[in-house]
């Protein structure tokens, strides 16, 4: 909502002639505004993957050799590359925000493209290395379940355990990385500096949310012994 | 202030000012971030559905008319034999179904074809499962508009829109495109819904239970599309909970402190704190209820390992703080209404703005109750003793209004009747969830009419009842017209009388044993159910007369003056309706919402309104 004046000349960089919101005060209350709606946003995406953990206690209590011989499929190799591979994400990310505030505006540029390209190798990993196979090997979930030597009756349920909440977390990643570009276009339009950066810093938030939702993801499902 | 230079002549206007043509207004309402203006939209959209979910339960009221009874006939034909025929009586929407059937030669043997197989033609076949499929989408169609479509989005996304804004003193909701986008969500997620009616309708109960919602209507989408609805509807409530929270928080008017605060805008608060922690839960459960139809992933599934029953937990998890999002923002509009045509102070003010946020806590620890039947006996015991925290904060609000109300000039007009009504309905509608409650009691009463006639009273007469009272409140000051006021009165008149017809008689039923969701019934049955469809059909008469009020004031009412009542929050400081901005200037808050004992009323002359001495240094020292 914010609006560009147009008092000051052509050549002065773009986030200092953005005003905030006419129905703002000030920008710092524009600031906290869309911070405090960031972080309420980020309480719903906790209570949205809460749902998927509820499931997962529930199961696993019920059937700790399912959920056991399930994990042992899953190559915790992967799953370590691609937690580095956020992990680094997150760092970047946090590294475009204080080029922001620096006015480092390649640096900025060049971070939320490093941070994007993380998100995408995240997902490609995911695809080809590791729901391909599954899939195509009939480790399915639920009635969809065509493998030969299944660990326990139940691993079916262990399947969609992991299919529906490693796929909505991936889901998450895709839409951040969308985010993240636009967030980039924007970057290379000038729009970020000293004084405005509020769309990267929310957009970071989100991003460090998801990242934090794998490591809880990850040995859930990878380490189980 | 920074913004000047956008002060235009164009904003001083009203917000109802059509942009120029009628393209041009379309334009500019479809596209707007005017909090009042998608007020407006959502106050419509909510009433065209609850006319739609109306109809609904008429048609439900109207089938349980008779009971559904199959009467077999004995016949002796030409050749002496004796023929059954059998016919369903008492079934007034059997619509038949479409089905193959096998034809028939003269001697009733098969028809074969050339490779010997039967021959099929398709026939409209009416038989008792049909019209009682029929029904039970009906009442699916009702309770699935009325509790996501209506009620949940009624008072805080209509009223609250329009209103918690101003009531702060601010220009608009911290996030105005948003809210628009959240009211784009709510008409696509009405639509998928709608969707699914058309496609033949949804019998699974507004509940969604599995295994019903996963096996019934297995071949078709229409069950998917229901719940995707739902699912889409719930982003719509989160987002405009989440827009609402920021707004309170960050902008209230200068000198406006959390406890200057109208009672409606804390109402909507906890509403919206609400909203945002318990509708993430639906929006996983209506996931992986979707994931199961459509890939078989077997978590509520007992085949496969699954547990339905964590289903029900899911639901209700949030499913029950959700009431408390229905209800909250109607004891918010009571608390206005008592106040304002009582022109006296609240009673207990900070412990009506605490009881509600003491609702919205209690309301996540007591969702066990809906499944006494379903759990274990331990859960059963504490659920049940959790539950009854519920009446503490809520008995607190009841009797901070009846004080209210002592020695208060009450005014009775159409707003006032509506409050009045809520008043004596909610008190019965809560007073009858404590049997409820009680484990004892409750293996009788569970999945009663009791139950029907109880949540009837919470949900409609005190929310539906609240919101069309606090329509009829802020009518003038929405669209700066009158209505009359004796037209309007005999309508609530009637919606009071039929209401107390249509449920008053379901708690009788309910305590007799009458199971609800039932399509029949024994012969006793029959008179109460009569009497409470003669209740529908009043009903129905007193909401066409408040239709008919409304419009007319619309048409022709005499224009409204900026504060007809003499209230004494922001709304009524400012124009009727109000400019494109809200205010000319920012609001300074310089007293209390209820000081009805020391301030005169904004516009309205100190001579028609005598303050007792020394007022006006009352009001400066309180606040």
């Amino acid at each position: 909502m914010s609006t560009i004046s147009t008092d000051k000349g052509e050549r002065t960089p773009l986030w200092q002639r953005i005003t905030h919101a006419h129905h703002f005060r000030s920008h710092d209350e524009e600031f906290d505004a869309c911070k405090i709606g960031m972080w309420l946003f980020l309480t719903t995406e906790i209570l949205l993957f809460s749902g998927f953990f509820c499931a997962y206690a529930i199961y696993r209590t019920m059937y700790p050799e399912a959920f056991q011989g399930g994990s042992h499929h899953l190559d915790w190799r992967w799953g370590s590359l691609n937690t580095s591979i956020l992990l680094l994400s997150s760092f970047t990310m946090a590294l475009s925000i204080r080029n922001a505030q620096l006015n480092q505006q390649f640096w900025v540029k060049f971070n939320l493209l490093f941070t994007a390209f993380c998100g995408i190798l995240f997902a490609v990993i995911k695809f080809a290395l590791e729901y391909g196979p599954k899939w195509s090997q009939g480790k399915r979930p639920g009635a969809l379940y065509d493998y030969p030597n299944p660990s326990h009756p139940s691993e079916p349920i262990w399947w969609s355990v992991y299919y529906v909440a490693t796929g909505t977390h991936l889901l998450h990643v895709l839409v951040g990385v969308a985010v993240i570009l636009v967030i980039f276009y924007r970057a290379t339009r000038g729009m970020y500096g000293p004084r405005h950066y509020t769309g990267i810093e929310i957009t970071g938030l989100y991003w460090h949310l998801v990242d934090l939702i794998w490591i809880f993801l990850f040995p859930l499902l990878y380490l189980i012994h | 202030m920074s913004s000047e230079h956008t002060h235009d002549a164009h904003h001083e206007g009203s917000y109802l000012t059509p942009a120029g043509g009628v393209w041009a207004t379309i334009k500019q309402w479809a596209f707007t971030v005017d909090h009042k203006k998608l007020g407006v939209m959502y106050m419509t959209s909510v009433l065209i559905l609850f006319f739609i979910g109306g109809m609904a339960a008429l048609g439900v009221r109207l089938e349980l008319w008779e009971p559904v009874r199959v009467q077999v006939t004995q016949t002796v034909n030409d050749q002496g034999e004796t023929v059954e025929t059998r016919t369903v009586t008492g079934q007034l929407f059997n619509a038949g179904k479409v089905q193959p059937v096998p034809v028939l030669d003269e001697q009733g043997n098969p028809v074969l074809d050339d490779e010997g197989n039967p021959v099929f033609r398709n026939e409209l076949v009416k038989n008792l499962n049909t019209g009682n499929e029929t029904y039970n989408r009906l009442f699916t169609l009702h309770g699935a508009i009325m509790v996501f479509m209506v009620i949940i989005p009624s008072i805080p996304a209509a009223l609250g829109n329009f209103f918690l804004p101003i009531m702060l003193g601010a220009k608009d909701v911290a996030f105005p495109r948003l809210n628009l986008l959240s009211w784009y969500i709510y008409v696509f997620g009405s639509i998928f819904a709608i969707a699914s009616v058309l496609a033949g309708g949804v019998d699974t109960g507004w509940t969604f239970y599995t295994p019903y919602s996963t096996t019934t209507d297995a071949d078709h989408w229409r069950v998917v599309f229901m719940i995707l609805g739902a699912f889409i509807l719930g982003f719509s409530s989160i987002l405009t909970g989440l827009n609402f929270i920021v707004t309170v928080h960050k902008l209230r008017a200068p000198g406006m402190g959390w406890f200057d605060m109208p009672l409606f805008v804390w109402a909507i608060y906890a509403t919206a704190i609400i909203q945002v922690l318990a509708t993430p839960v639906i929006g996983v459960t209506l996931l992986l209820l979707t994931m199961e139809r459509i890939l078989h992933i077997g978590i509520f599934d007992p085949r496969l390992g699954g547990d339905p029953v964590l289903f029900q937990h899911f639901f209700w998890f949030y499913s029950h703080p959700v009431v408390y999002v229905m209800i909250l923002p109607g004891f918010g509009i009571l608390s206005e209404l008592l106040t304002v045509h009582s022109h006296k102070r609240i009673f207990g003010y900070r412990a009506v703005a605490y009881a509600s946020m003491g609702i919205a806590a209690v309301s996540f620890i007591v969702w066990g109750h809906h499944m006494f039947t379903a759990e274990g006996e331990l859960a059963a015991v504490v659920f049940s003793a959790l539950t009854f925290l519920v009446a503490i904060p809520t008995g607190v609000k009841m009797f901070n209004w009846i004080a209210t109300l002592y020695k208060g000039s009450i005014e009775i007009n159409t707003p006032m009747f509506y409050g009045l009504a809520v008043l004596f309905l909610f008190a019965i509608g809560g007073l009858t969830g404590l049997p409820l409650a009680t484990l004892a009691t409750d293996m009788h009463l569970h999945d009663s009419y009791f139950v029907v006639a109880h949540f009837h009273y919470t949900m409609m007469g005190g929310t539906i009842i609240a919101f069309v009272g606090g329509i009829f409140h802020w009518w003038p000051k929405m669209f700066g017209r009158m209505y009359n006021d004796r037209l309007a009165l005999t309508g609530a008149v009637l919606v009071f009388i039929g209401f107390n017809v249509t449920f008053f008689t379901q708690f009788f039923l309910g305590t007799q044993g009458m199971p609800r969701r039932y399509a029949s019934y024994v012969d006793e049955f029959q008179t109460l159910h009569q009497i409470s469809t003669v209740g529908s059909w009043i009903l129905l008469a007193g909401f066409l007369i408040e239709a008919a009020a409304l419009i007319q004031s619309l048409i022709n009412g005499p224009k409204a003056p900026p504060n007809p009542w003499g209230g004494l929050t922001l709304e009524w400081t400012t124009e009727s309706p109000p400019i494109e901005h809200n205010f000319h200037h920012e609001p300074i808050i310089k007293h209390g919402p209820y000081d009805f004992d020391c301030v005169v009323p904004p516009h309205w002359d100190p001579k028609d309104y005598p303050l007792e001495e020394g007022a006006a240094e009352r009001a400066a020292a309180a606040h």
